[in-house]
């Protein structure tokens, strides 16, 4: 067999990656990417904890340092975690439900290729005059029109390209499920990532446009003349947002609904058993979807809403727990009484049920208004947020990787190494984050760069359990490269529960499968 | 330093005890009937979540424990069960309801600033507080009093770091006291935990709330909401004093402020 995608030489590498069409190639660059924002917004966490190890000033410029929880939020979200979930459709969509490609291979290279420009671009900005931006990656106005540093244009730019890539992906994928599924698969027997992901690019649709609007009024604000969010001009400053978490609190979901498929492909195979209840599966995701887009004001609870308006969006934001509730009950009856062993993304899979419902604890709490009042931006609110999208999304991420890695490779991990770095990363980032609830609790607002002295000894902890955890990663990031130069040959099974078309291809996924 | 860090270590594993006696691990009940009520609350849910966790993880435990292929357990085949799932549904959904109840009753309390006895208006500026007692000529700005080598470590901090003013916001206890605030530039966010209050000063809105302090006392806070580059260093302090003390206060302050112009 000739294989076409081989080139040898510094032009055929170009040639290989830059030109491909083959989802595969693109999951894999959409992996890599996202591994490598994860490294760069990684250490931007590194740097902020190290400021954050005692009181005082000690490393870096209170606006540097506002720069640097910008650039991780922003790296975090929008380089590491989106992009990483696109990888895993890439890779999987077409072999779960057997179609031999994305449904627009070419837009696909587009849409990631637009992506590594856009997080250089932003990146670029921490080198530009006046410093990059330094509003939290939520940019509220006037902080970002009337007050933001001049690099906030590049930031913008950056963040249209961001959004466009995000939206021709998410076409993509939902053309490939509705259009490209093998004869006989009805929608209600995909996979349940593949329906998760069908929902979360829905979502992406509907909400990266309001994202782009948004921008687009602070640029027209910052050079145009508009009053859009500046009270002077007539204008106001809370419709900005209004707007940009009507994209924000979808946007959150978008984040973890992948997640949600992911941990409900690995749960079954370790569980020798089926999905307890599939059907109310997917319902439970299109709720969680459809009331994601009326909860978006228990952000601004402090703005000053009307007492009806506190009361309508508490109600919604406690109502989520409801189908949240359902998808983790889902999990557990589908492990009780099964045959369960305990591979690394099986763990992976287990830390994220327990750490997942622990941040779902704390976003009931957070949705209890008058609590809230107490709780809002505060570090009661960083630790919720990490415990949903560290212990949700990235240990849903680390687990799929170990799960399909054997597909992608041909090749098993090492189980030992894969068991250190699920070890590390659990309790280092117990460590890390459990302390942020009682400081919050105890009054420590977020995003400052110093403290007062009675935080002291949990904000230690927290960064020690930081540096551990950044360090950690580097295991993963060994057994990814021990994994794809050699290792046990994996079977096309891999996993002796796994079911589906995905296992029945061969181990390494031939180049076009599906044919 | 190691003895901190033994310390902090201590908490985790020691979550009772007289261990973390120096520092608190919850929010405050606070000095109002406000805050004790936002307290209560937050204790409630708190332990429905731990209720709801130990029964939930309790299960998954079990079936971590007994239901493991290393025991030679069997898996079963049971799967979609109308009964449990509608239970599911809906249990949850009547746990709710009880936690909404107390909650909106509370957000309707907190939003009635009717009936005020003295009225403050705060305003956030880059980087500090503006204080003016309506309806007096009382008005003051209130900045950092934290000398700036503490911040940059030539001197030993003292035991309120960066929670101390120069004019701190004197205020009676027993008396309703309506606060309007606003923001003179970007979004500011007043808040002090004790009072369980927190609101946006937002620049082109007055958003209003109120207190009633019931002791007397110093209470601190400081901005909460990301302002830019001294966010951090912007620091509340409401001294609550009694009503003699506060009608001697605003004597004084009015003279003050006063004769400049005389």
């Amino acid at each position: 067999m000739t294989s076409a995608h081989s080139h040898p030489g510094f032009l055929g590498f170009i040639k290989r990656w830059l030109f491909t069409t083959n989802h595969k190639d693109i999951g894999t660059l959409y992996l890599w990417f996202s591994l490598i924002m994860f490294f760069i917004g990684g250490m931007s966490a590194m740097l902020i904890r190290a400021e954050l190890f005692k009181p005082g000033l000690t490393l870096v410029t209170p606006e540097f340092f506002n720069q640097l929880t910008t650039m991780h939020g922003l790296i975090m979200i929008f380089g590491a975690i989106m992009p990483a979930f696109v990888g895993f459709a890439n890779w999987m969509v077409p072999l779960m439900i057997g179609a031999p490609d994305m449904a627009m291979p070419r837009m696909n290279n587009w849409s990631f290729w637009i992506l590594p420009f856009a997080a250089l671009i932003l990146i670029s900005t921490m080198f530009m005059d006046g410093g990059g931006p330094n509003f939290g990656w939520t940019f509220y106005a006037p902080l970002s029109t009337t007050y933001g540093p001049k690099s906030t244009d590049f930031f913008i730019f950056a963040i249209h390209m961001m959004g466009i890539s995000s939206i021709m992906g998410s076409i993509n994928i939902i053309a490939t499920i509705l259009n490209m599924r093998a004869p006989g698969m009805t929608l209600m027997q995909m996979p349940l990532f593949c329906w998760t992901w069908l929902i979360t690019a829905f979502l992406l649709l509907a909400v990266m446009p309001v994202l782009a609007g948004v921008v687009t009024m602070v640029l027209a604000d910052r050079h145009l003349g508009t009053s859009f969010f500046n009270a002077g001009g007539g204008g106001d400053p809370v419709l900005f947002q209004h707007i940009f978490w009507f994209f924000g609190h979808p946007e959150v979901y978008i984040i973890i609904l992948p997640a949600f498929g992911i941990i409900s492909e690995i749960i079954p195979t370790f569980s020798r058993k089926k999905l307890f209840g599939y059907a109310s599966m997917v319902y439970a995701t299109m709720a969680i979807a459809v009331l994601s887009f009326f909860v978006w004001a228990h952000h601004m609870f402090l703005t000053g809403m009307p007492s009806v308006g506190e009361i309508f969006f508490m109600y919604v934001t406690m109502l989520i727990a409801v189908p949240t509730g359902v998808k983790v009950f889902n999990w557990i009856s589908t492990m009780f009484k099964g045959e369960l062993t305990f591979e690394t993304p099986m763990l992976f899979a287990i830390a994220f049920i327990v750490l997942f419902t622990i941040g779902g604890f704390t976003g009931l709490m957070l949705s209890v208004a008058p609590a809230d009042f107490q709780y809002h931006d505060s570090y009661f609110v960083v630790a919720h947020f990490h415990y949903v999208m560290v212990a949700g999304s990235l240990m849903a991420i680390f687990g799929g990787v170990y799960y399909w890695l054997p597909k992608w490779t041909g090749h098993m991990y090492s189980e030992t190494l894969g068991k250190l770095h699920f070890w590390l990363t659990m309790i280092a980032f117990n460590i890390t984050f459990f302390p942020m609830h009682f400081v919050g609790l105890a009054g420590m607002p977020r995003r400052i760069p110093d403290y007062a002295l009675q935080f002291t000894e949990f904000n230690q902890l927290s960064s020690i359990g930081a540096f551990t955890l950044g360090l950690s990663q580097f295991v993963f990031v060994y057994v990814i490269i021990k994994t794809i130069r050699g290792g046990v040959p994996a079977t096309a099974k891999v996993w002796d529960g796994a079911e589906g078309l995905t296992w029945q291809v061969p181990s390494p996924a031939p180049y076009h499968t599906h044919g | 330093m190691a003895g901190m860090l033994t310390r902090s270590l201590l908490i985790l594993l020691l979550v009772s005890g007289e261990a973390y006696a120096n520092f608190t691990i919850n929010m405050p009940s606070g000095v109002t009937d406000i805050s004790h009520k936002v307290f209560q609350l937050h204790m409630v849910v708190l332990w429905i979540c731990v209720v709801i966790g130990v029964l939930v993880f309790g299960v998954m435990i079990y079936a971590i424990i007994f239901h493991r292929r290393s025991l030679g357990h069997k898996a079963s085949n049971f799967h979609e069960n109308t009964k449990i799932e509608i239970l599911w549904t809906v249990i949850p959904f009547i746990i709710l309801i009880a936690m909404a109840v107390p909650a909106t009753i509370t957000i309707l309390e907190m939003d009635d600033v009717a009936d005020s006895d003295l009225t403050i208006k705060i305003t956030g500026y880059m980087w500090r507080w503006h204080y003016e007692y309506v309806g007096t000529n009382v008005a003051f700005m209130s900045d950092l009093s934290t000398p700036y080598e503490q911040i940059i470590n030539r001197a030993e901090k003292d035991e309120h770091y960066l929670r101390e003013v120069n004019n701190p916001l004197v205020l009676p206890i027993n008396k309703k006291i309506r606060l309007l605030m606003t923001g003179n530039d970007v979004i500011h966010s007043w808040w002090v935990s004790e009072l369980a209050v927190k609101k946006d000063a937002i620049p082109g809105f007055i958003n209003e709330t109120w207190t009633k302090i019931n002791t007397v006392g110093t209470y601190r806070g400081q901005c909460a909401e990301l302002c830019g580059a001294k966010h951090g260093f912007m620091p509340i302090v409401v001294k609550a004093v009694s009503e003699q003390d506060f009608a001697a206060w605003m004597q004084a302050q009015q003279q003050i402020t006063v004769e400049p112009h005389q």
